[in-house]
């Protein structure tokens, strides 16, 4: 036994182990951070993990070639042993790291331990928050199929947005002219090369500021930070009540990364590896492009925004947006740390959770989008012709081939693009039903060229009749619908002539 | 080992100071200097060609577009829209069907045509032909657009892009070979 000890102590006075040891997994936090709310930094770091190995995998079979990227997909799902695994993996692994990273960025806001002395921890993490963000992009077209084709030609087409240099950022973004095999083979770069590396080195600073300046203890309510007194304050609580990292503050760490690995094995197992979907061929236009649930909310706003306000918010919020988290630590870098003393900041989080749930959950179920099959798909329902005049019927014939149904619906079905048509002759009076269908307006578009005058009347006459039972449909209210009562007398007809007669 | 290093201070290492005092100052700081601007140079020797060739987008710009056939001029039928597809004329051997691009051809009567751009003018999604109701409709952000092309409804921030085109030889050549995009509209 005894050279067995020997060759350890030899080992450790090469390699210096235990001072390393005591340094890194063995240095003193604050007991208090031994919480659970204190987990989601290091499953943040084990998702990279996961993903860096699962990746290395995929990349011994994957071929980043445009004319073959599709088919090594394909082949992964159906051929490779354990491949659709893999694949699930990754992808599970990308939604977990993108989820966790957001609980640990608004824990670490509510917990206010971006103040200082962590100003350049949380500025680190900010530039982490891009990498994934960047990686999930570059992902997103790893998986080459049709909504990453037309994911690209989205990104492409916002850089092209740019002021004056937008047509060579394309250019760059795309490795030439249009989406081909250069623009795949850099993507792979950026996903499999530049983009890790960085997150690397990023995160080596990140846990060297974490060992470093310590790790935030729990808050406490009226215990604001002083630039002054914080650093003798923090050595105190360690002295007081400092435990080793390991073993005495990782326990809840260990729990939770257990739980997210078998979280995310399970997913993976359970909903399988995501697509590829319909194959990369631009020339199959019968495609619905969306974007992996990261860019949902961005997706929806675009179609949302008014146009005037697209250039400011694709360009100047996201600018404004990152200097503000820059900028935070340095702006609000002492004071109250409790969530329990800081309102603004609790309201802030809830209302940027709100902003993009509901976005993304918009752009999931995208109204605005015609529903291209509407007007082939859904049917009137019966009741809407029931008992209705020949002129009645054709003009349900013309809504119905016109393809109006892929903007307006009717019992329910039918695009969401336009307004619902079941009560429309309450709404809109048989004047301001032609005036809409031959001019357009608002988000319609004009069919004054598109119908005869025969249609027209037939369309609107259809139209009067969408309302429900027993309610007739608006008039106008200067042209009555019975006409007045004759005049009494000479005086009263010449002041109901017009005025020219007079 | 670690002391060989060091050239000042260390009182315990007499050996080393001596080492270390003994040349002239001025030649270790020329030295070092001089290790420096070397290694500049080389790395600008590096750097030139690096960078040269990642932004070679920005040095050599020709213009990717060329007159593309689109096939004979009686596939297109007077009054009527068609999609079209075309081989990117910047290809690679290894683009695959990636490099295949459509546009929709509406010909008006005899060689008066209209060729837009499949994409969207607002952010590139592949707009679609209804013809009964005369539109295309884009499936992102319901951009909707009229048969000459012109923006009708939704967030595009103008009509379809339009390749120029030509009739000869009885057919129909458009120039193309570039993604359209707003600050470079085909
Ligand atoms: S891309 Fe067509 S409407 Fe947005």
């Amino acid at each position: 036994m005894n050279w067995l000890r020997k060759s350890a102590i030899w080992l450790d006075d090469r390699l210096h182990l235990t001072a390393l040891y005591a340094s890194t997994a063995g240095h003193e936090v604050p007991a208090s951070a031994g919480s659970w709310f204190y987990v989601f930094g290091s499953a943040t770091l084990l998702c990279f993990v996961i993903q860096v190995i699962t990746g290395a995998c995929l990349a011994f079979v994957y071929i980043p070639s445009t004319n073959e990227a599709y088919t090594s997909l394909e082949y992964l799902n159906h051929a490779q042993f354990w491949g659709w695994y893999l694949r699930a993996v990754h992808n599970w692994g990308s939604n977990f790291m993108v989820a966790i990273m957001t609980a640990h960025m608004i824990q670490v806001f509510l917990f206010g331990a971006y103040k200082y002395p962590r100003e350049l921890t949380w500025v680190s993490g900010i530039f982490l928050l891009l990498c994934t963000l960047a990686m999930a992009f570059t992902g997103q077209v790893m998986r080459f199929d049709q909504d990453a084709y037309w994911g690209l030609t989205i990104g492409a087409s916002i850089t092209g947005r740019v002021p004056l240099i937008g047509s060579q950022l394309v250019h760059l973004l795309l490795a030439g002219p249009i989406i081909a095999g250069e623009t795949l083979s850099r993507f792979f770069t950026l996903h499999v090369f530049i983009i890790p590396g960085l997150i690397i080195a990023i995160v080596s600073m990140h846990l060297r500021l974490v060992l470093t300046k310590g790790i935030n203890e729990y808050p406490k309510p009226g215990h604001p930070v002083h630039k002054a007194t914080y650093d003798a304050e923090y050595a105190e609580i360690l002295k007081k009540e400092g435990v080793p990292f390991v073993p005495h503050a990782i326990g809840k760490d260990l729990i939770f990364a257990g739980i997210v690995i078998v979280g995310i094995l399970g997913c993976a197992l359970i909903f399988g590896p995501k697509g590829p979907g319909g194959p990369p061929n631009p020339t199959l236009v019968d495609t619905n492009p969306r974007p992996d649930f990261y860019f949902l909310a961005i997706f929806a706003a675009l179609a949302l925004l008014p146009d005037w306000m697209e250039v400011m918010v694709l360009f100047i919020a996201p600018a404004v947006l990152l200097i503000f988290l820059l900028a935070l630590p340095f702006i609000s870098g002492t004071g109250e740390k409790s969530a329990r003393r800081r309102p603004v900041a609790v309201l802030l989080v809830v209302f940027a959770m709100l902003v993009i749930g509901v976005l993304a959950y918009m752009g999931q179920t995208s109204p605005w989008s015609p529903q291209m099959s509407g007007w082939s798909g859904d049917a009137i329902p019966v009741e809407y012709v029931k008992g209705r005049t020949p002129l009645e019927l054709h003009g349900a014939l013309v809504f119905q081939n016109k393809q109006c149904r892929n903007c307006h619906s009717l019992g329910g079905q039918g695009g969401e693009r336009g307004p619902a048509l079941d009560s429309v002759a309450t709404r809109l009076t048989k004047d301001e039903m032609v005036r809409q269908v031959i001019q357009g307006g608002g988000n319609m578009p004009a069919y004054g060229k598109k119908l005869s005058p025969a249609e027209v009347d037939a369309l609107v006459a259809f139209m009067q009749t969408l309302r429900p039972k027993y309610v007739p449909p608006v008039r106008n209210s200067d042209k009555p619908e019975n006409p007045k009562p004759l005049p009494r007398d000479v005086a009263e007809l010449r002041s109901a002539l017009p005025r020219m007669n007079r | 080992m670690s002391g060989a290093h060091e050239q000042h201070g260390r009182s315990d290492h007499p050996a080393t100071e001596q080492k270390g005092n003994t040349p002239d100052p001025t030649r270790r700081d020329w030295l070092f200097t001089a290790g420096v601007a070397v290694n500049v140079a080389a790395g600008l020797l590096l750097a030139i060609p690096l960078v040269g060739f990642v932004f070679a987008s920005f040095v050599e710009r020709k213009d990717p577009r060329t007159w593309i056939s689109l096939g004979p001029l009686d596939s297109y039928p007077e009054k009527a829209t068609r999609i079209a597809m075309y081989r990117n004329p910047y290809t690679r051997p290894w683009d695959g069907e990636t490099a295949d691009i459509p546009c929709w051809v509406r010909r008006l009567q005899g060689n008066q045509f209209q060729v837009f751009a499949i994409n969207c003018t607002h952010l590139g999604c592949p707009v679609r032909w209804f013809q009964e109701s005369g539109l295309f409709l884009c499936p992102c952000h319901g951009g909707a657009y009229y048969e000459d092309g012109a923006r009708a409804a939704g967030p595009p921030p103008r009509g379809l892009y339009q390749y120029n085109y030509k009739v000869e030889n009885g057919q129909l050549w458009v120039k193309g070979g570039e993604m359209p995009t707003l600050s470079n509209p085909v």
